[in-house]
């Protein structure tokens, strides 16, 4: 299975990345038309979705599980088709607590790959935002873990 | 102890490069303070600190058999670790499945 690589190059971001058998056109339309994204960011769950994709337009989707709505908004900052967007990001129940997300799409021989930078004002916002609750140590020690668990495993 | 606050205190364990190593270390099998504090250029005395960090987080426990003094490693915290980051991560990446299985399909209707 393909699987995301996860690193965070500092204790306020938070980096994925992850290829797809698809050219970049198509995967860059999927992150930024509301026809496309209702396929999928819900992750099969139902979703509405709201997005004026220009620099200063805002998007909001909403996504319901088990019986709950989960509405996520944002601005648009900066726009450059089809290679990168960034846009702000905010769970409605955590309003104010604004991440920055940076998406970059790469295509080689007809795959392409997203990364996604995530900067939270801070490590406490992103900690929250990786709903764990926990205070320190986070930072340099995720991608020492992966790499632990790798050998102890 | 709440799952939290342990994970906190893992990590908070983890922070040190040393701490880190001597896991590393007892992954391989039981050492004494003495052969864990070998590799290290600091004190055995230093390194006993170190054991007390990983022993609080949970990450390793001490044995004592006659005088020996042995320290063993206690996967369980880190297991609960990696399944902390394992949600976040399930999290994308069950919207990304979904992504890749769409982009799929769209490429199938289009000849």
């Amino acid at each position: 299975m393909n699987t995301i690589a996860i690193s965070t190059p500092s204790p306020t971001e938070l980096v994925m990345s992850r290829t797809f058998d698809a050219p970049k056109a198509l995967v860059w339309a999927a992150h930024t038309q509301a026809e496309h994204l209702r396929h999928w960011w819900g992750r099969g769950n139902p979703l509405d979705v709201t997005i004026d994709f220009r620099v200063g337009g805002t998007w909001r989707f909403v996504e319901t599980a088990d019986g709950q709505e989960h509405p996520f908004r944002g601005e648009f900052l900066e726009i450059s088709a089809p290679d990168t967007f960034t846009w702000t990001f905010e769970y409605e129940p955590m309003a104010g607590h604004v991440a920055v997300d940076t998406y970059v799409f790469t295509e080689e021989a007809g795959r392409t790959t997203v990364t996604s930078t995530t900067r939270f004002d801070t490590q406490a916002d992103r900690d929250g935002m990786m709903q764990s609750g926990m205070e320190q140590g986070a930072n340099q020690s995720y991608a020492a873990l992966d790499a632990y668990l790798i050998k102890i495993g | 102890m709440t799952t939290t606050d342990q994970i906190s205190g893992v990590f908070a364990a983890l922070a040190d490069p040393t701490r880190r190593a001597i896991l590393a270390r007892l992954a391989r099998g039981e050492a004494t303070v003495n052969e864990l504090a070998a590799p290290f250029p600091i004190s055995a005395q230093a390194v006993s600190k170190h054991l007390n960090v990983l022993e609080k987080a949970g990450l390793i426990v001490r044995t004592r058999e006659a005088q020996w003094r042995r320290c063993r490693i206690e996967p369980a915290p880190l297991r609960d670790v990696a399944s902390w980051v394992a949600q976040y991560r399930l999290l994308w990446e069950e919207r990304y499945d979904t992504l890749g299985t769409y982009l799929d399909d769209l490429q199938k209707e289009q000849p």
